[in-house]
């Protein structure tokens, strides 16, 4: 049996929609009758394109004006609950993303409501959502649920489902209005800044080429680099290199960095701790070169190339050119 | 300025121990040591002191055990005490019951500033920083690459999906801190002697007003329905360097026709 209704949390940029915006629309048409979306910001801009996955109404904001979207959002949606405007819904889905968690934990208190989060796959049983998350890198499932009487918020991880676009008409524009915050919406942006990069996007990249440990100092990240630009793949990063404040955050692949689930992937320097393959696993294709031949990546390599990568990348890279 | 830091001690991630089938949590009777992650709170918290020229770091734990070592770590480092919530009643937590313990125990020292690293290694679920703010009623910023506090206001450069928000936040309030942007100190041995005289106050649940239903088993409103081995992916053909291997590759790749 569906559940009646679910809500998920909207993001969007300038390309439009999020990818995981779309992604959880699509999960949610298959367990509940009625699917509708809710943003902080414009939702009206969104309408036909949520439409178009499957939301019947988008309910939002209006410009937050700086607010943050956390806050801003819960209150609005707790305010609603409350006064009766909007009936509950038996779920919400939110992307495991700086907002989405933001939004997630304030509403958990607001509704002292559980959250279930990293969850990769979501499936009826009986009239309730069991959600999947994976544990100690990928190698054990957890399967959950909520035993509160609802509603459920679950945060899940991008690239856990695939988007897909059924016609419907434009989503229905309906108000959320964001009630008085009171101290707890304080926080204001002043400015917001885009990192310029080169070539495709970490998550959207049909290749990713990442450094690791093994690579030794910053200065070799270029190498990584290098061969990113030869392939027109993306450079990434373990934990490791990130920490150590060799590349920035934004580069990391892992379990607190981004999911990856390119067509090749290949893994330069990088042992293959637990937190580092939860984030790449599930690539097509998998490609390692690292000098321990103990390394636990090799256990998930399609190819691996025991040998030093201060060697192999600068060759690979060199027999690339001009192809 | 008083700050606030959560910290977090967890399984060492390289023993990180199993989960118990009985209980289906992990088991926690290996060794707990401080969450690298929340090295960088530490830091952040000690180095925005030394700006303002005054103040202190005070941390802010909770525990089903009475384990101390990640706690002592942190005091080395150059925190100047922390309050332990050490209970077994807390076996269990789901982050809001988590959230919950944590606030209160905050709010019995009424800080400017409460750090948080986004997310703890072994459970993250990356929404306890939030919580935390809003059972308190503070604003919050997650993370946090920069932080730098004037005249009661922090300014944070927090990271976005695009690159970076600037945030402008009146305190008190709740920062989680991105890892790797700080270089968290090593313990100076001075750092190690010192720790073992600075004070850990230890409360139990009942010290903050919690009832033990609030918390762990009996407050998590989620359970785990089943545990399972995910499918192994099978390893491939490995090729020990002989000066060609980068050839082996490039044939991979074109088979694979991405080049």
């Amino acid at each position: 049996m569906a559940l009646d209704k679910i809500w998920v949390y909207c993001e969007a940029g300038d390309d439009g929609v999020a990818t995981i915006s779309l992604e959880m629309l699509a999960k949610a048409r298959e367990v509940a009758g009625t699917v509708e979306a809710f943003c902080g910001g414009d939702g009206a801009v969104c309408a036909a394109e949520l439409g178009d996955h499957g939301a019947t109404a988008v309910y939002s904001t209006g410009d937050l004006e700086g607010r943050m979207q956390g806050v801003s959002v819960a209150s609005a949606v707790a305010a609603a609950l409350s006064s009766g405007s909007v009936a509950a819904p038996d779920a919400f889905l939110l992307g495991t993303t700086y907002d989405g968690r933001d939004v997630a934990a304030r509403l958990s208190v607001k509704l002292d409501a559980s959250v279930l989060s990293n969850v990769v796959d979501l499936r009826l049983d009986g009239d309730r959502l069991v959600g999947v998350e994976p544990v100690f890198g990928g190698t054990i499932n957890v399967t959950s649920r909520f035993t509160n009487g609802g509603p459920d918020i679950w945060l899940v991880r991008p690239k856990s489902f695939e988007p897909s676009a059924v016609g419907g008409p434009p989503a229905e524009a309906m108000d959320l209005p964001v009630p008085e915050l009171g101290a707890a919406g304080g926080a204001v942006v002043l400015d917001r800044f885009t990192e310029e990069s080169e070539g495709p996007k970490l998550d959207e990249a049909a290749i990713v080429v990442s450094g690791g440990r093994g690579l030794g100092s910053a200065e070799a990240y270029s190498m990584i680099e290098g061969l990113a630009k030869e392939l027109g793949a993306a450079p990434g990063a373990s934990r490791a290199i990130v920490d150590a404040g060799w590349v920035p955050y934004s580069y990391q692949v892992g379990q607190t960095g981004k999911v990856v689930k390119p067509t090749v992937y290949i893994a330069c320097g990088i042992s293959g701790a637990t937190q580092h393959l939860v984030g790449m696993k599930g690539s097509k294709n998998i490609i390692a070169i690292n000098k321990d031949s103990e390394a636990p990546i090799f256990a998930v390599a399609d190819l691996g190339i025991v040998g030093d990568v201060h060697k192999v990348v600068p060759k690979l890279t060199e027999a690339l050119e001009g192809r | 300025m008083k700050v606030v830091v959560c910290v977090k001690q967890i399984p060492d991630p390289a023993d990180p121990g199993a989960l118990d089938p009985d209980t289906k949590t992990l088991r926690r009777d290996v060794k707990l040591i401080l969450d690298e992650s929340d090295s960088y709170g530490v830091e952040m918290a000690l180095q925005l002191v030394d700006t303002a020229g005054e103040g202190s770091v005070h941390l802010v734990s909770m525990v089903p055990n009475d384990e101390v070592s990640g706690l002592r770590t942190a005091l080395a480092m150059g925190a100047d005490s922390a309050t332990l919530v050490s209970d077994e009643a807390l076996a269990g937590s789901d982050a809001l019951g988590t959230a919950r313990v944590l606030a209160a125990a905050i709010a019995r020292s009424e800080p400017d500033l409460v750090l948080a690293a986004t997310e703890s290694s072994d459970g993250y679920t990356g929404v306890v920083p939030a919580q935390v703010a809003e059972l308190l009623g503070l604003p919050s910023v997650t993370f946090a690459k920069e932080i730098a506090i004037e005249g009661g206001t922090a300014t944070v450069r927090r990271q976005t999906e695009a690159g970076a928000d600037l945030v402008e936040c009146p305190l008190p309030a709740v920062v989680s801190v991105t890892a790797g942007v700080v270089e968290p100190r090593y313990p100076s041995f001075r750092g190690i002697m010192q720790a073992k005289n600075k004070p850990v106050d230890n409360l139990k649940i009942a010290d903050l007003q919690i009832a033990a239903e609030q918390v762990g088993w009996a407050g998590a409103g989620q359970e785990i329905a089943d545990i399972a081995e995910a499918p192994e992916r099978a390893a491939g053909e490995v090729v020990v360097d002989e000066g060609d291997a980068h050839e082996r590759i490039v044939a991979f790749l074109d088979e694979l026709k991405v080049i």
